[in-house]
């Protein structure tokens, strides 16, 4: 099986490989998600309705509130965070809550994870090295 | 992350365990972002406060609440001092009217031992989402740690001061050791507009500085907008609005207003004297399309419930909407919460404002909103609000239908129990 490398640079480190959830929304923290179940819950979202518990979530990034940090932090306690993060724009509402969650966090890659990684798609994060491993869903 | 020695001693755990956990989340933070260095704030506005989804931690007591919400940390603390003024935002409860709210007593206990615990800690409880509205205006150039996204646009645009979007831990580390991470905003080339709108519609009342907002915000999501063609000199209410609409719809943390905001002489100055990166208009048909976006949910027009002070009402506002119920009813089929901070709430009452509202059956509410609190009047179905951030929230958080409009058509709709408003 083919093998897609993206090389960017480290977030959050450790490593961890789940499946893709792929969005080209941004996401609310406080108003966009309930942290209860990791679903999106915000109106006109394109995800509304679906959970990226336990998933490998790609991303452009956050906007909304400053309850970002707080709503991904208690959606690590419920244990229905993501498994890993990558994501396009660097702000401190993602930053902070992507440590909070404490799973491996990439961003800043060579090529856009939105136009390569698709949902399904096998995701493995190496935080520390900041790379990005995509094997394709088989069609 | 190069850190003074002043810093490192903190991180070493010199000045306690809390500090040590509040420097290695800082740290972690700041290399999260790619920060080189922290910067000195003596000014923070962040969250203390409980909620139901905390009951485990709260049973353990309030170090562990601020040991894990406030600092990121598994080892619980001892909650020191703040070392630099720090103030309550917004919160769950509000401590008047919690009954009414329908807020269990636990909780309201919860809060009340949090606001306690947190304010012998040196945490000031002004308890609301517009501080600059009750004392703690930061100067210009001030380097500050603010949360709420409404205030946050408000003291980087309206006041000059600096600060990114900080988040309940991010806030609770600076309170104890008086650092943040110098990143975004505070760094001046990082202020400047990368956008223009160019305002057509001769944007003047409440309602349309929210609409304008709300459009910004969905065009330019987290960058940086100057405002051109404005005909009209806004005040601190517009501005507050207008502020809350862009960081609803988009991520709005910053914006310029030549003429108006400190950071814009003119319109090149604000652009750096560069060229934006992208040009967009507001005229009509663009006003009517926020307009449609803010109503989308709304169909019934038999009205529950009316939301007034989001972000938290001006004590010109309260006299307003006092004013317009002066003599008048609530309607017998619909509940009207008017929300101000507390510190608004006693010249209100003083001057007799209060009083003109809850004559008319209306409820003055402080220290929180329903959004952040999801507690509304049981039953509801259909709110309406002069809110463009609550009607974006609401629905999405609640499941109501939400009507938004002027202050004139909620209260209107509050008297005769139907939504009559349009553009």
């Amino acid at each position: 099986m083919d093998k897609i490398i993206l090389k960017g640079r480290k977030v959050v480190g450790g490593m961890a490989e789940g499946e893709a959830f792929v969005t080209r929304h941004t996401i609310s923290g406080w108003g966009g998600i309930d942290h209860r179940t990791g679903t999106i819950v915000e109106m006109r979202h394109e995800k509304r309705g679906q959970s990226f518990a336990g998933k490998v979530l790609v991303f452009p990034g956050a906007k909304g509130s400053s309850g970002w940090s707080h709503y991904f932090h208690m959606a690590r306690i419920a244990g229905v965070a993501p498994k890993a993060m990558v994501f396009n724009t660097m702000t401190t509402k993602v930053a902070l809550g992507a440590v909070v969650v404490r799973a491996p966090a990439v961003t800043d890659l060579d090529q856009d994870p939105l136009d390569i990684i698709e949902d399904g798609d096998w995701v493995k994060v190496d935080g520390d090295n900041g790379i990005v491993e995509v094997t394709k869903r088989s069609v | 992350m190069n850190l003074t020695d002043a810093e490192k001693a903190m991180l070493d755990g010199r000045e306690g365990r809390a500090k040590a956990k509040a420097m290695e989340l800082l740290v972690r933070y700041g290399e999260a972002l790619g920060a080189e260095r922290l910067v000195e704030t003596r000014n923070v506005a962040g969250t203390w406060a409980t909620s139901r989804f905390m009951t485990d931690y709260i049973a353990r007591g309030m170090d562990a609440v601020f040991s894990e919400f406030n600092l990121d940390s598994d080892e619980v603390v001892e909650t020191p001092h703040a070392k630099v003024s720090s103030c309550q935002l917004i919160a769950g409860v509000d401590h008047r009217n919690w009954r009414i709210q329908g807020v269990p007593e636990e909780a309201a206990d919860a809060q009340a031992r949090a606001e306690e615990f947190f304010g012998r800690r040196g945490i000031q409880q002004l308890a609301t989402c517009t501080p600059y509205q009750v004392g703690n205006v930061p100067v210009r150039g001030e380097h500050c740690a603010w949360m709420e996204s409404s205030a946050v646009v408000y003291c980087n645009a309206v006041l000059g001061a600096r600060t990114n979007t900080e988040g309940r831990e991010s806030t609770g580390a600076a309170s104890i050791t008086g650092r943040i991470p110098y990143w975004g905003f505070h760094v001046p080339e990082r202020r400047l507009a990368t956008h223009e709108c160019e305002v057509e519609f001769p944007v003047d009342d409440m309602m349309d500085w929210g609409l304008l907002g709300y459009h910004v915000g969905e065009m330019v999501e987290e960058d940086i907008p100057v405002l051109t063609g404005l005909r009209h000199t806004p005040s601190l209410i517009k501005l507050k609005h207008f502020g809350a609409a862009a960081a609803s719809s988009g991520g709005v943390e910053m914006y310029h207003i030549p003429g108006t905001t400190p950071e814009a002489p003119t319109r090149e100055a604000a652009l750096g004297g560069k060229t934006p990166r992208r040009r967009f208009k507001f005229g009509e048909a663009e006003r009517r399309r926020a307009y449609e976006n803010l109503n989308a949910t709304a169909h019934d027009r038999d009205v529950d419930f009316i939301m007034l002070g989001c972000p938290h009402n001006s004590i010109e506002q309260m006299w307003l909407i006092a004013s317009l119920l002066d003599g008048k009813k609530v309607s017998p089929s619909t509940q009207l919460w008017v929300h101000t901070p507390s510190a608004i709430r006693t010249v209100a009452d003083r001057s007799g404002y209060t009083k003109i509202i809850e004559d008319a059956g209306g409820v003055v509410m402080s220290d929180t909103c329903p959004s952040i609190s999801r507690f509304m009047p049981k039953g509801t179905r259909v709110t309406a609000t002069d809110s463009a951030k609550q009607a974006h929230y609401l629905p999405a958080l609640t499941g109501v239908q939400t009507w938004f409009g002027s202050v004139a058509h909620c209260i209107d709709a509050a008297i005769t129990g139907r939504w009559n408003g349009g553009l």
